[in-house]
């Protein structure tokens, strides 16, 4: 992985950046030390690693402005980070920056039952939301399976998805404001409490940009009662197609299930040894089909998908009826990519969407390149919605087996992208897609982000070597390519 | 009358902005034109007409996913999604009964540059939560697309988010990817009856935060409600605070029947069925309830506010009229005309309680004295100015729309 090279003349200044560092956070806030330096060399995309000049740590809004206007002076990269949990490398840092750690904005500022929102710092977990709301019954809907590590600051960089999104939508549907702060030290409020922002929708351009416009440092969630129940069927089919028939089905009689997510047999077989839910192992595909609200439109609703999964050929229906039944039914799925991880010394999880119907061959395909690389792979897929977690196994100590995982990886998001899907579902682009980002974009199409970038960080300080390919300079950007003259249109209706 | 530059297909499109880059002009961007009088008042200007890139090119009943030209009318798209019971979940007001024109005449794309939502926008989200890709012509004459057809996707920017709620200002949509969903079974709505302002709002954020997933929050006052073409509504004599509750038959039957107890203490009650209830929801969507004619104003605040907020400008202002629509965080205000549109005052007491107000509804004239989008704090305007510079260097598209000068 080839990141920008690092600048000199700033690499010189590092004493001098430190020093005023210090001067803006006091204390402890400035970490320096090799040793603790580590802690942040590397994120969940543990394959890749950089120290940086310095990890900081500020404690208030006008820290982290200070901060970032600091580094613009001085030309210092800035590589934001919540918890860091993401697993396309988003918060790597580069040696010629800092990491700015959000770590310490770790409060729930406010809970607003009245217009069912929170109100919280960026450093919050994600599950840190819900259970400061759960005593009154309250929940935040997106749950992304890092929930319990993963920041809200973070989620918002990414667009974090999970499990009930296919229902309750990603993080952009269920986020109404931020606070931000740029790199040239401006602190904003894009939205609040109400429900739709004026003006541009930064807020939508913010959501997913991966840390590379602003930096959040605060943000309001809406929150949402938690239904009356919840209830899992656990089905297993003899194919692969019969499962994504049954996918279809459901979606095609207009149910939109709380959850739906498909495992393959390796899958299957590796989270049953792990935690003994009970799935069963003499099948190609199980699907876990979660539905949620009153007791009477639930057990309606378990029952037509239940006969529909029959009609699809399942030959292995259970229904969970109680609380205690429906966890452990989950409990596979969800402890599926430790499960996976227990059968090798290493894997590589991807996360490309493709369109829902697409499904057999995308798995058929990536069979014969499994075959073809010579490295297992288990496939776990939230099938409502597309989004399929390949989980590629390896042993990085093998020579060239890190290398060979790549490229296999990046057949697979290809393949994606071929059958009409994007590279990305809810992992982001990071620097762990970064260069096949043309796959699916041409020069214009990136140009384009990239002038949305230099209206945010005209420098391009902010977690650089991610999301582009090649990060062109504003002012390249900016350049107007005007012919004279050349553009008379006679063929174009006028009237 | 000015020049108008029809366009047939993509590369047409691409040319004409491309022209205009180049000999500096600027266009108005324009698909039916139904939302002609929706902004600030634009100078004279060739017209860049989209309205001939018609047209449904992908509809996948069982992907969730339709795909259309800019220019393609909403109520084809409308129809044909009705045949495979879908629709459009967010519910896109039509703005006849406020702008003026004929029903249904108003583009996809005109509903993407406009963000337009209806009543289901406190469950389902606006138009921004189901664009799932655009593909278009910014301002320096080149094409540029973003997203794809699947929901799940953080692959780069989000740039059609952004060009949703844009007013044409960042560049010529030509193709847009929504998600589209299932048509629920059964839709009855609850009615509260007489129901002061307050109490109303109190009630509606009882039921917002009730697991009963209530998919319309909405209070009519009593002379709004006189003018319901729905018998009940029309002759309660009363306020009318209607909750809207969908999906399987015998879920809605429960969830109602939950409500009304839950709510019990608020009063008296009726119920709407399935033809009833999409009358008034109708009515509430399209704000055909309030007098036309008159100066009309869209404000979103915090929600348990927006009784506050309203009494606070009839105070000052007479002979104002509301209908509230998302649990309290929607309001649409009539006043009568006046030559500042009573921005002042509206503006004020939405900034009290956070939010903001948008001048839907005024003559020309006023429109181009009073800001009619909702003044923002200087680094946001700047931020936006700034993305407006990168995306359209010359100023090409809608001039002075949103912003003056930009």
């Amino acid at each position: 992985m080839k990141m920008p090279a690092p600048d000199e003349a700033v690499l010189a200044r590092r004493d001098e950046l430190i020093t005023a560092l210090r001067v803006i956070v006091p204390g402890e806030g400035v970490i320096t030390d090799d040793l603790e330096l580590s802690v942040y060399e590397s994120d969940g995309l543990t394959a890749y690693r950089q120290r940086p000049m310095a990890a900081v740590l500020p404690e208030t809004v006008d820290q982290v402005s200070r901060i970032l206007r600091l580094c613009a002076q001085i030309g210092c990269k800035v590589v934001p980070r919540g918890a860091g949990t993401s697993l396309s490398g988003g918060s790597l840092p580069v040696v010629d920056g800092i990491v700015l750690g959000l770590g310490k904005f770790n409060k729930v500022l406010e809970i607003d039952y009245d217009n069912r929102c929170v109100v919280v710092q960026p450093g919050v977990t994600n599950l840190g939301i819900t259970n400061a709301v759960s005593a009154e019954g309250f929940y935040y809907a997106p749950d992304p399976s890092s929930q319990i590590a993963c920041s809200i600051g973070g989620n918002v960089a990414e667009n974090a998805g999970g499990v009930h999104c296919l229902k309750y939508g990603l993080t952009a549907n269920n986020v109404l404001g931020v606070e931000l702060v740029l790199m040239n030290g401006d602190v904003m409020r894009l939205g609040g409490k109400h429900l739709d922002s004026e003006g541009y929708d930064l807020l939508g351009i913010l959501t997913g940009s991966e840390g590379l416009l602003g930096v959040i440092t605060e943000v309001t969630v809406r929150i949402l009662k938690s239904p009356e129940t919840a209830r899992a069927l656990l089905i297993g089919f003899p194919t692969v197609e019969s499962a994504g028939e049954c996918v279809a089905s459901v979606i095609n009689a207009g149910i939109i299930p709380g959850g739906m997510e498909m495992m393959d047999k390796y899958a299957i077989e590796a989270a049953e040894a792990f935690c003994h839910a009970g799935y069963p192992l003499d099948v190609e595909a199980l699907l876990i089909v979660e539905l949620d609200g009153p007791e009477v439109e639930v057990d309606y609703l378990i029952a037509e998908v239940e006969r529909m999964a029959r009609e699809c050929g399942a030959e292995n229906v259970r229904a969970s009826t109680s609380e205690e039944e429906r966890m452990t039914f989950w409990a596979g799925r969800k402890a599926a990519f430790p499960a996976v991880g227990r059968l090798s010394p290493d894997y590589y999880c991807m996360d490309g969407t493709i369109p829902r119907n697409k499904l057999p061959i995308v798995l058929r395909r990536i069979a014969e390149l499994s075959e073809h690389y010579g490295l297992r792979v288990a496939n776990v897929f939230h099938a409502g919605d597309g989004n399929l977690h390949p989980l590629i196994l390896y042993d990085a100590n093998n020579p060239g087996e890190l290398e060979k995982t790549e490229e296999f990886g990046s057949e697979i998001l290809k393949l994606c992208v071929e059958v009409g899907g994007v590279l990305t579902g809810e992992h982001g682009v990071g620097v762990e897609k970064r260069d096949l980002m043309d796959t699916m974009f041409d020069e214009d199409d990136l140009k384009h982000q990239q002038r949305v970038k230099c209206a945010f960080d005209p420098d391009g300080a902010l977690n650089p070597g991610k999301v582009f390919p090649v990060l062109h300079r504003c002012a390249e950007l900016g350049r107007v390519h005007v012919h004279k003259g050349q553009h008379r249109f006679p063929d174009i209706p006028r009237f | 009358m000015p020049d108008i530059i029809k366009p047939t297909d993509v590369d047409q499109t691409r040319e004409a902005v491309a022209w205009a880059f180049a000999e500096n002009k600027t266009l108005e961007v324009r698909g039916s034109g139904s939302k002609i009088s929706l902004g600030r008042t634009l100078a004279e200007m060739p017209v860049l007409d989209l309205s001939a890139l018609s047209g449904v090119t992908l509809y996948e009943p069982g992907e969730l996913v339709l795909t259309a030209g800019a220019g393609t009318p909403l109520r084809d798209i409308q129809k044909l999604l009705s045949e495979n019971a879908q629709r459009l979940a967010f519910e896109p007001m039509d703005m006849a009964a406020v702008l003026g024109g004929d029903k249904g005449d108003g583009t996809v794309g005109g509903m993407i540059a406009c963000n337009i939502a209806g009543p289901r926008r406190i469950s389902a989200g606006a138009a921004r939560d189901h664009i799932l890709g655009v593909k278009g012509i910014s301002g320096r004459g080149e094409s540029f697309k973003s997203g794809g057809r699947v929901v799940k996707n953080v692959t780069g920017y989000d740039m059609s988010k952004l060009m949703t709620g844009s007013y044409g200002t960042l560049g010529a949509l030509t193709e847009i990817t929504l998600k589209v969903l299932p048509r629920p079974e059964k839709a009855w709505t609850l009615l509260l009856l007489g129901l002061d302002d307050t109490a109303a709002i109190k009630a509606l954020a009882q039921a917002a935060g009730s697991s009963h997933e209530v998919s319309g929050l909405a209070h009519v006052p009593q002379g709004r409600a006189a003018r319901s073409g729905v018998s009940y509504v029309r002759d309660a004599g009363c306020a009318v605070t209607a909750i809207r509750v969908e999906g399987p038959g015998p879920s809605v039957e429960h969830r109602l029947a939950s409500l009304r107890r839950e709510l019990a203490a608020f009063g008296d009650m009726e119920e709407l069925h399935s033809h009833n209830s999409a009358g008034l929801w109708q009515e509430i969507r399209d704000v055909s309830l309030l007098t036309q004619g008159t100066q009309l104003w869209r404000l979103s605040v915090t929600p348990s506010e927006g009784a506050r907020v309203v009494n606070e400008i009839a105070n000052v202002i007479a002979g104002v009229e509301t209908v509230y629509d998302w649990a309290g965080g929607l309001i649409w205000l009539s006043l009568p005309a006046q030559d500042d549109a009573g921005h002042e005052i509206v503006r004020a007491s939405v900034n009290n309680v956070g939010g903001h107000a948008t001048l839907i509804r005024a003559d020309a004239t006023v429109r181009r004295k009073v800001p009619v989008f909702h003044p923002q704090a200087k680094p946001v305007a700047d931020l936006s100015r700034r993305i407006k510079e990168g995306l359209d260097p010359h100023g090409v598209f809608n001039p002075g729309r949103m912003v003056d000068g930009l």
